[in-house]
């Protein structure tokens, strides 16, 4: 195990991570108002348990999960729940959703916790139920239901969890932080999760640019004693490894099949960060309220990492860490490869907001792209072995068929092709409107697709009708046909035996 | 300043276009100064001339389709077709020939098929090969080295020469004109001389032509440099010079007396500079890995082919454009395996 894999193309990126690791994790002021939107998760939004008007303890359930793939929602803090509504909210379509407010009462009071202390009580099941109740999503940044991805199903034989401690994003930091700072709550953490998986090797990926947070786990690990089965492996920085596919092929040299999942593998892959929450909620029965923000970026002058009540308003953490945001710089939620725009600075931070990013040192620019020269670079720099060129040749043309044939759902959207493209062409962009484009069309020929069907059933059953219709129409007919000559008989009754 | 984008990623790689062309320029340097040396100054003039009138060219056909003039004018890529075109053509070639070459350079072969990054052909390979079969005379007239002629001629009389046609009463006419090592090794061997006695004439030394070995050489070491700056990758050059020295090797092992060594093939003629500069152009080169060793490979063997059996001297031009044109086909069959693909 101990020999790396590699995965093919990638980028070697300045790294810009000291801006926010010189001041230990500080945490961020109460706000007066907090916004939690119903849905911050992978999935179906939570359904609202509480009403306008009622008041709240810090960690009391406000939202029950809705559906298999969805998770619970708790109050970041002791308050009264003002508004149950649409408010804006970070995504990157910048629409509005559903949204509970509550006005902080400044008391922070908390719920009656239940922790089990022993977590060897419960049973996984009974594990994951609480990570489910505990409202546990990946905290890496898609925001995946932590519960579902520690259930593998009777189909997959399961030996080894990998902890995702790569972050290999430019400026993110908040990872590297929790593992410097909570190594102990993190190695809890993974303890719990190797129970619940039952698997037999736990490996927490670091990226070497991280000397620290590595020196941090490794000596928390060594306080043990059965952690035998955890170990830290370093991996060298390249941007995209910590993306879940590449990680795993970097850590056992095997690709997770096409059109598979790592499960295919045996291998179940979680974030730092998640480890620490399950951690949490299991040992010290806290819900997630709350999570590590980086604040960084060129206009920020007190860069770092913040424990951040979800809800909290993003000017508030923008201030918090002194920021003086220029209109022209870029404002964005997550990192600077993968993040999106921000169109508000009175957003909420949610449970997937890894990063606020305020102004970068390469930006790059729209409107100065140059015809696409075929240099080939975008295909070098690809880690997922696609053809950018030749999927922006077809998604320009629209022709979304070879789009696909050219593999376009394999794209990760990692961006190294745009970042290395000679002439800025903004590849990404095509490749997520050629994807969107695909998606529209089957769900419109779906939708065609069923009201064919509706049109059929209709006909079919307009047509059952007539032919009922007739039939008793005929019949009736026959038997005003029979009668009648049953009368005719009865009249011309002396006939009938000569007849016969 | 344009604005920023709304869109990831956010962060920008430092190369650009124009950063691509001025390293693919300065890498062209060290040979110029070499063909200087050897053949005399004239070729600076025709550089100069080719690359006025491309930017003319150039500016004139963006006005024409009504797109902006910058970036364009300045993305750098019609001053290196210029220059491409330039050193390919004789270095004392008449001012309206290599006018005829750019201006169909760079309004047929490059703008009419939708300019930077559409065209198919190499726009200078296209331009060569229209004027070599249009004026076979002036394309065939090429300097002597100058070691071996008895007249340097200098800059004024390369621009009365270049712009007028006449010469200066005192220069020899035999000092424009003269064989080159390829055409002479071709009009020999089919004398029936062996190389090895050709390689006797004074226009020879020991491994290729006077002056085109070093000139050559320049080029190559040019190449290197974009290959370790990354603007070219090394799949093209070196398929390609991998495929004339195979099949040279070959051909030359089984008769020596009738065919070149591959070190001659390597070193004379357009080689290295078809090899690193030529082939290498990424607009119409094949793009993926597979592909462009491949084609390579196929300019490589089409160019010795041409060389040895076929009508002209040289056959860079013509087999760049022959690949050219299978490039569809090639970039299509070469795909790379998909990440996790596991059909074959
Ligand atoms: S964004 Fe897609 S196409 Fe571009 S490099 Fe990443 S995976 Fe490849
Ligand atoms: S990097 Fe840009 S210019 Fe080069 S082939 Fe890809 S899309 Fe074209």
């Amino acid at each position: 195990m101990t020999q790396l894999g590699s995965f093919p193309g990638g980028l070697l990126l300045d790294g810009q991570k000291r801006r926010s690791t010189q001041t230990a994790i500080r945490t961020t002021p109460i706000s007066k108002k907090l916004i939690l939107p119903m849905q911050q998760h992978i999935g179906e939004a939570a359904q609202e348990v509480v009403s306008i008007g009622d008041k709240v303890l810090k960690g009391q359930k406000i939202a029950q999960a809705n559906g298999h793939m969805s998770v619970c929602l708790h109050a970041p803090s002791s308050g009264t729940v003002t508004a149950i509504d649409k408010q804006p909210v970070p995504h990157p379509s910048g629409l509005s959703a559903p949204c509970i407010t509550i006005e902080t009462d400044g008391e922070d009071r908390w719920i009656k916790r239940q922790g089990v202390a022993d977590y060897s009580q419960l049973s996984d099941h009974e594990i994951r139920q609480r990570i489910r109740d505990a409202g546990i999503v990946g905290l890496g940044g898609a925001g995946f239901p932590s519960f579902i991805k520690l259930n593998p199903g009777i189909h997959h034989v399961i030996d080894t969890l990998i902890l995702n401690g790569a972050e290999c994003e430019p400026y993110i930091t908040c990872d590297d932080m929790i593992m410097r700072e909570r190594a102990k709550g993190i190695i809890e953490g993974i303890i719990i999760m190797r129970y619940a998986l039952r698997v037999t090797q736990c490996i927490i990926a670091i990226e070497d640019n991280k000397p620290e947070a590595i020196v941090a786990m490794e000596s928390a690990l060594e306080k043990y004693p059965e952690t035998d089965t955890i170990k830290v492996v370093v991996i060298p920085t390249r941007y995209p490894t910590g993306s879940e596919k590449q990680l795993i092929e970097v850590i056992t040299q095997k690709q997770v099949p096409k059109n598979g999942l790592p499960l295919d593998l045996g291998i179940v892959l979680h974030n730092v960060a998640t480890a620490y929450a399950i951690g949490r909620a299991i040992i010290h029965g806290e819900p997630l309220i709350s999570r590590i923000v980086t604040v960084t970026g060129t206009d920020v002058k007190h860069a770092g990492n913040c424990e951040t009540l979800f809800g909290t308003p993003i000017s508030e953490l923008l201030n918090f860490c002194n920021t003086h945001r220029h209109k022209d710089v870029p404002f964005v939620m997550g990192g600077p490869m993968m993040g999106y725009n921000l169109t508000a600075d009175d957003l909420p931070v949610i449970k997937t907001s890894n990063c606020i990013l305020v102004g970068v040192d390469n930006t790059s620019h729209q409107s100065t792209a140059m015809p696409c020269i075929r240099c080939g670079d975008c295909a070098v720099a690809c880690p997922a072995s696609l053809l950018p060129q030749q999927l922006y040749w077809y998604s320009r043309a629209k022709d979304l068929d070879k789009t696909r044939e050219y593999n376009l759902f394999d794209c990760i959207e990692c961006g190294c092709c745009s970042y290395v493209c000679p002439s800025e062409i903004p590849l990404v962009d095509y490749f997520r409107f050629a994807k969107t484009e695909i998606m529209h069309k089957q769900q419109e020929h779906q939708k065609s697709d069923i009201a064919r069907q509706r049109h059929e059933n209709r006909q079919a059953r307009l047509e059952h009708e007539k032919a009922e219709k007739e039939r008793r129409h005929l019949q009736r007919k026959l038997a005003l046909a029979a009668t009648q000559s049953n009368k005719e008989k009865a009249a011309t009754g002396n006939n009938v035996g000569e007849n016969k | 300043m344009a604005l920023f984008k709304l869109t990831p990623p956010f962060l920008s790689g430092s190369s650009r276009v124009t950063k691509h062309m001025l390293q693919l320029l300065a890498a062209l340097i060290p040979a110029i100064i070499a063909l200087v040396y050897f053949f005399g100054p004239a070729v600076i003039v025709t550089i100069i001339l080719a690359i006025v009138v491309a930017l003319l060219a150039e500016a004139l056909m963006l006005k024409l389709r009504q797109r902006p003039l910058m970036p364009f004018l300045t993305d750098g890529s019609a001053v290196v077709t210029a220059i491409l075109l330039a050193i390919a053509i004789p270095p004392m070639a008449p001012w309206w020939l290599t006018t005829i070459g750019i201006l169909f350079a760079i309004i047929f072969a490059k703008h009419l098929y939708g300019g930077l990054g559409y065209n198919p052909f190499n726009p200078a390979m296209v331009a060569y090969v229209l004027l070599l079969i249009s004026f076979p005379l002036e394309m065939t007239q090429w300097s002597p080295i100058t070691s071996l002629a008895d007249h340097v001629v200098d800059i004024p009389s390369a621009f009365q020469f270049i712009f007028q046609g006449s010469l200066n009463s005192q220069i020899p006419i035999d000092a424009i004109s003269a064989a080159t090592p390829l055409d002479e090794m071709k009009t020999q061997i089919g004398l029936l001389q062996t190389p090895e006695q050709i390689m006797q004439s004074p226009i020879f030394n020991s491994l290729a032509g006077q002056g085109w070995l070093w000139v050559n050489i320049w080029f190559a070491i040019g190449g290197l440099f974009l290959i370790n700056r990354k603007i070219i990758s090394w799949h093209i050059p070196f398929s390609m010079l991998a495929a004339i020295a195979t099949i040279s090797l070959v051909t030359w092992l089984i008769s020596p007396e009738s065919y070149a060594s591959p070190l001659f093939h390597l070193l004379s003629g357009g080689t290295m500079i078809g090899a690193f500069f030529i082939a290498t152009d990424p607009v119409t080169a094949a793009t993926t890995v597979k592909g462009r060793i491949i084609f390579g490979a196929g300019i490589g063997l089409l160019t010795y082919i041409i060389r040895v059996w076929g009508g002209y001297p040289d056959g860079i031009a013509f087999a760049v454009l022959l690949m050219n044109m299978l490039v569809p086909l090639i970039d299509y069959y070469s795909q790379p395996r998909v990440y996790g693909d596991t059909s074959s």
